[in-house]
């Protein structure tokens, strides 16, 4: 394992902030090059060495890659891997800039370490320029800078953010920096000028001199070599693999049964005990007594613990542990929530909407006079929508494993915040984050879910109790009835046409407001008169990121409205939306691409028609069609089609899959997804109840891209969600003529 | 103690009859691969071969395997680790996002090609729609049990200029 030597330390130093990040350096004992970008003052970069370093055969060349002397290139990545494919793509655009061979490049997860903190990700809600929205849009950045201030600190998975915001600004820079210093070095050995020297496939050259070597030759003299700070980065016509479908480097172990998720936790030398829980049916309530009778006597149960928040059952597998701990009658304490049904929380979210009236309520958006011209509308519309609660259900159950001793904790958990997560274990059991150590390995799905790291500090307490090396695993039904939640909402919405049916006036007031704050707001469209208000309302369940977050209900609310705005002007309704974006380019060229690959004006076969919707969200701009076939009394979908505008695409086929996947998540969601209440606790407990789209019901998936230009790029995990609920209830409008007001949709057809 | 065969291997393990399959491979006998999902049957993350035939190991307990053959997904490549068709296919198409359903996905397109060479899609949603992708890899999944099955050509590897 390489270290620092003390006097050598000294030479670490940190460069001045700049628009890309810090860049610090610092010198390996026994020669290398250490760089690290996008990390606070105060973080040593050279501190990080032991971290990263695998062997006594490497070299680390900088804190975002290192190279071993077989010329492998590691790229280290402080995004975690759900599924996003954030991991290989980060490594494509680190290559790329240092000119890597690709087939030689590895990526690996950053430690848990407050020096990988992704600064870039909270300064992309800090820096304007990377953001799209319009100026009147005034108000909404309050919300930015509260998520900023949020995520400030993190090192963090989220926000469809890794590609646009750590790939562009940090690890394109450390590549194309740590190349600088490379080229420099050999030309000082070779005694050529630098700008002579040919990069490419991890190797240097220098023609007129018959010189060439591999990177790993140089990686240590390299050391000596100036900073650039601001490197200049490729042009598009430089890429070689940004741009490219590389195959993603996890696939390999996620087909043979050897990625290792959280779940997969197997610590040598620890003999695990495993931890089954049960949790408070209705949030807020907590477990007063309970008769583990039966449960004591079972086999392989070692402990039974009331812990206030939750029951846990240790024993010596999982198994009998859930066993044992289903059987435990637990009294729990009163909830002081008024919400016992969901018909209660519509109520409450009605309530506020009442008090709001048609001015009320905190402004988020307003342009021209919206009232006066609904006034003086020929035609007005109005319209009350509602979305539900839901659940996240990531494939792999909410784990944890924790060993707690010596003064020391070692977590072993699928999480999107690592830093968090430790903060939380060290204050939950009272020890100094540099005592707890995050492992996290792959995620097996996340959604957002794993944002919360409650699960975490759960396993961290059972272990501290009980003394045993534990692994937690809530059941499927803990994760559908007590986590956290993508929140139900109800908006109403008004619409003021003139004569020729367009769309004058646009007023919307709802009750959740929480990221991105200008979720609610149609801002493509020329709409002279638009004003958007929120009335906060009270939630019985927690809340949770999920998804899309905001964009999940707002771009069905939105989106639909528009909708019943074009058939109540009697215009088609993508002509419609076309004649609004006079002033958006590429949004207007995003909804002619999908008329023209979904076929949008010929006619469909009986009991079939289509629904288009488009949003923009984490900065990318999607379209979609889908065509539905009503002619058995149900909606069944036979064909989508997507058209995505994120600026520029790094890898086209994982985008596409991710944008497959965001389709899929949305329409589960509108076709299934429900959580009800009784007594105010969730009713739904598994996927017999709380049903997933299968293959079955899934068509053909057509997504089309468009690299539009020179803009900042957008996300792809979220933005192909928010446009999939609207357009399957405006293709079934136009099949039947029913509007959909309320998710989900199936049961409304059964 | 509970005999059965693993991956072509004799096994005897101390387990309660009543405990699924799924736990004595995650837990005593050290193989991750296959993945608690849903603990109901409703998922098939869990699934591996009984004899040959695609099972939920979640909700199979382990003495129903009693002297027969239990396949999970690290016992489907060749001795060397030589992927299978389904497995070739499935990184062709790229088909994972989180991965933790595809075990039990390739353990039951596997089992599908055994007995279907050449499926049409409604043998693909018939022996699939018991594996839930939370992901939404399904058109994914669709296209790589064609391409494994010879219907369908495989992608290569670069898609380069594509977009």
């Amino acid at each position: 394992m390489n270290d620092m030597s003390p006097e050598k330390t000294e030479k670490s130093k940190l460069g001045k902030w700049s628009r890309r990040g810090f860049i610090g350096a610092g010198v390996l004992a026994g020669g290398g090059l250490l760089i690290g970008i996008g990390v606070r003052p105060g973080n040593p970069i050279s501190s990080l060495a032991p971290k990263v370093a695998g062997g006594a055969g490497e070299q680390l060349v900088n804190s975002w890659v290192k190279i071993d002397t077989n010329n492998i290139i590691t790229a280290i990545v402080p995004h975690c891997e759900m599924g996003q494919g954030a991991h290989s793509v980060l490594g494509q655009m680190l290559a790329d800039e240092l000119d890597a061979d690709w087939a030689n490049v590895r990526v690996m997860q950053a430690p848990a370490d407050g020096s990988y903190v992704v600064t870039d990700t909270a300064r992309m809600f800090l820096a304007p320029f990377t953001l799209n929205a319009a100026d009147w849009i005034e108000p909404t950045w309050n919300g930015l800078f509260t998520q900023m201030a949020r995520m400030a600190d993190a090192m963090i998975t989220g926000g469809s953010s890794s590609i646009r915001t750590t790939g562009q600004f940090s690890m394109r820079v450390a590549g194309a920096s740590a190349r600088k210093m490379l080229i420099g070095a050999a030309a000082e050995s070779w005694g050529v000028p630098a700008d002579e020297i040919v990069t490419r496939d991890s190797m240097l050259s220098h023609e007129a001199s018959g010189n060439s070597a591999p990177y790993s030759e140089f990686a240590t003299a390299a050391a000596e070599q100036p900073m650039d700070q601001t490197p200049t980065l490729k042009t598009r016509d430089q890429y070689r693999l940004m741009g490219r479908s590389k195959a993603r480097t996890d696939i390999p172990a996620k087909i043979n049964g050897t990625a290792e998720f959280g779940i997969d936790a197997a610590p040598e030398g620890l003999d695990l005990s495993y931890a089954a829980v049960v949790r408070p049916p209705v949030p807020g309530t907590e477990a007063i007594s309970m008769d583990a009778g039966r449960a004591e006597g079972m086999s392989g149960v070692l402990q039974i613990l009331n812990m206030g928040n939750f029951v846990a059952v240790v024993a010596d597998s999982y198994w009998q542990a859930q066993q044992a701990v289903n059987t435990i009658a637990i009294e729990w304490s009163q909830s002081a929530s008024p919400v016992k049904t969901m018909d209660d929380q519509f109520a409450v979210f009605a309530a506020a909407l009442d008090e709001a009236g048609e001015t009320g309520g905190s402004e988020v958006a307003a342009r021209g006079d919206a009232q006066s011209a609904l006034g003086e509308a020929a035609t007005t519309i109005s319209a009350e929508y509602r979305a539900p609660y839901l659940a996240h259900a990531p494939m792999e159950p909410l784990n944890c494993t924790a060993h707690v001793a010596d003064g020391k904790c070692d977590i072993w958990t699928s999480t999107q915040v690592p830093l968090m997560a430790r903060t939380e274990v060290a204050s939950t059991i009272g020890l100094d984050t540099d005592d707890v150590i995050i492992h996290h390995p792959y995620l097996g799905g996340a959604f957002g879910r794993r944002l919360g790291a409650e699960y975490v500090a759960m396993a961290a307490r059972v272990a501290q109790t009980t003394g045993y090396p534990v692994k937690l695993i809530w059941s499927r039904e803990e994760d559908t009835q007590k986590a956290l939640y993508r929140c139900a909402d109800m908006s109403r919405l008004r619409a003021g046409l003139d004569d020729s049916g367009a769309l004058v006036a646009y007023d919307s007031v709802f009750t959740q407001r929480h990221d991105p704050a200008e979720a609610s707001v149609p801002a493509m469209y020329d709409i002279a008169n638009t004003s958007v208000r929120a009335a906060e309302a009270e939630l019985h369940l927690p809340f949770q990121a999920w998804r899309s977050v905001d964009h999940s209900q707002q771009g069905f609310f939105v989106e639909s409205f528009i909708d019943e705005a074009a058939h109540a002007a009697g215009k088609d309704p993508l002509d419609y939306r076309l004649s609004m974006l006079t002033n958006a380019p590429r949004h207007k060229a995003v909804l002619e691409k999908v008329a023209e690959i979904s076929g949008w004006r010929e006619p469909s076969a009986e009991g079939t028609a289509k629904g288009v919707a488009i949003v923009e969200s984490f900065g990318t701009i999607v379209a979609e069609v889908i065509e539905v076939d009503m002619s058995s009394g149900k909606p069944v979908m036979t064909d989508i089609w997507a058209v995505c505008d994120a600026g520029y695409v790094m890898n086209p086929d994982g985008f596409r899959n991710q944008i497959e996947g965001g389709i899929v998540f949305g329409l589960t969601a509108a076709m299934y997804g429900e959580l009800e209440l009784k007594g105010g606790a969730i009713v739904q407990s598994n996927f017999h109840d709380y049903q997933m789209l299968r293959i079955n019901e899934v068509p053909n998936i057509e997504v089309a891209l468009i690299n539009s230009g020179d803009v900042p790029i957008g996300g792809a995990g979220e933005p192909g969600l928010p446009p999939a609920a609207p357009a399957l209830a405006n293709a079934i409008f136009a099949a039947t003529g029913t509007r959909v007001r309320e998710l989900p949709i199936a049961k409304q057809f059964a | 103690m509970a005999n059965f065969i693993l991956n072509g291997e004799s096994i005897s393990v101390d387990a309660d009859p009543a405990m699924p399959i799924l736990w004595v491979v995650r837990e005593k006998l050290g193989l991750s691969g296959t993945k608690f999902g849903c603990g109901i049957a409703q998922c098939g993350a869990c699934t591996v071969h009984l004899d040959g035939e695609p099972v939920r190991s979640c909700s199979t307990a382990v003495s129903q395997a009693e002297g027969r053959e239990v396949t999970t997904i690290e016992g489907i490549a060749g001795p060397e680790g030589e992927l299978t068709k389904v497995q070739q296919a499935w990184v062709s198409e790229q088909v994972p996002q989180c991965g933790y359903c595809q075990s039990g996905q390739i353990m039951s397109a596997t089992a599908l090609l055994r007995d279907n060479p050449s499926p049409s899609d409604a043998d693909i949603d018939a022996a699939m729609s018991g594996n839930i992708c939370r992901c939404g890899t399904y058109t994914r999944i669709r296209r790589a049990i064609k391409v494994a099955s010879g219907q369908v050509e495989p992608r290569t590897e670069d898609l380069s200029e594509e977009a």
